[in-house]
């Protein structure tokens, strides 16, 4: 066991920030627009921390793909109290394309290489919402996957987890080497101050492209297109019940 | 001279900017709080008071904090959670 943790954050749109469609309805605007780390990926960050400091595990490596960009949230990542980074370099068209499928090959062939003991990450992208990296990287490694994870902690040598479920809780326990995936109420993120950030500046950032790693990045999906969800129509008020069942009669919902 | 004190104003005020790029009204309306709130003060040279400025100063940092977090676990909350949550 190396005690390694990997810890996927992807940079996303900040999640405060209003979506504007571009007018090619090709995407969305991202140009000069707040970016921040992945809400999810902040609380899959903090529980790789925790673990940490409770002397659970001995390594946290933040892995982030994209552009030259990323860099700056594997630099939050490292503030919170990841060891070290690694940046999986993916640019320009390759990035516009990049989804679950070719981020979870990668993650999959560097667990193989840092031979990792665990993989945490949020449990979805707040810009694409796929929920699909953590278990395609579980199935591309075969090793079990605890989604959903509203608690994490370790049994002897497996792994217990309490997921989060319609309808409750579900508790499992898994084998190491697993995945995990973070749920909201994981854990409280630490925000990542400025005396942490230059700490942090020391700490070293690999560069790795996806080609060294053997994946390759070529997407099988194409977006048709992007729209804005449709207006809300401005609602209609009504004084008696009678006008209320005419109303809806007309519309032919009644 | 309140010199080694010094630093740790300019420390504070530095996090504090950091800090204040999130800030929901934006990031000039902080930042000319901020200054205000600094130069109101700034004619105070008793060790003691600046030391309890300075700690107020810090117990801002933690309320941006818990308030920073609180705006982003609600949004995420509402758009991800049934609202019998």
């Amino acid at each position: 066991m190396s005690g390694r943790v990997l810890v996927g954050v992807k940079r996303v749109i900040d999640y405060a920030v209003k979506i504007r469609v571009k007018p090619d309805r090709t995407g969305v605007v991202t140009d000069g627009v707040k970016h921040s780390m992945n809400p999810f990926c902040e609380i899959a960050v903090e529980e790789a921390v925790k673990l940490k400091e409770k002397k659970l595990v001995k390594e946290v490596v933040a892995v982030s793909c994209g552009p030259q960009q990323v860099q700056e949230t594997i630099r939050t990542a490292l503030a919170m109290g990841a060891d070290r980074g690694i940046h999986v370099e993916v640019s320009g068209k390759d990035y516009e394309t990049l989804g679950p499928l070719q981020v979870s090959k990668i993650f999959a062939a560097l667990a193989k290489k840092e031979q990792a003991d665990l993989i945490i990450l949020g449990k979805q992208a707040i810009d694409d919402d796929c929920n699909q990296t953590g278990q395609m990287t579980a199935a591309l490694l075969d090793w079990p996957q605890g989604t959903f994870a509203s608690e994490v902690s370790f049994e002897a040598d497996k792994l217990k987890v309490v997921r989060e479920i319609d309808g409750g809780l579900e508790t499992i326990k898994i084998n190491l080497p697993a995945v995990v995936t973070a749920d909201l109420r994981l854990n409280t993120p630490r925000y990542a101050t400025l005396p942490n950030i230059m700490k942090a500046k020391k700490k070293k950032i690999a560069n790795v492209k996806p080609a060294d790693l053997g994946v390759d990045v070529c997407s099988r999906l194409e977006v048709l297109k992007v729209d804005e969800p449709p207006q809300r129509q401005a609602g209609v008020k009504v004084e008696t019940v009678e006008d209320l069942v005419g109303k809806l009669k007309e519309a032919g919902r009644v | 001279m309140s010199n080694p004190l010094r630093g740790e104003v300019i420390r504070l005020y530095k996090n504090l900017l950091y800090l204040g790029r999130e800030y929901p009204k934006g990031t000039t309306y902080f930042r000319e709080r901020l200054k205000t709130a600094f130069m109101k003060n700034k004619d105070i040279t008793d060790p003691e008071k600046i030391k309890k400025l300075v700690d107020r100063g810090d117990y801002v940092i933690k309320e941006l904090e818990a308030l920073y977090f609180l705006r982003k676990y609600r949004a995420m909350k509402k758009r991800y959670y049934e609202p019998e949550h």
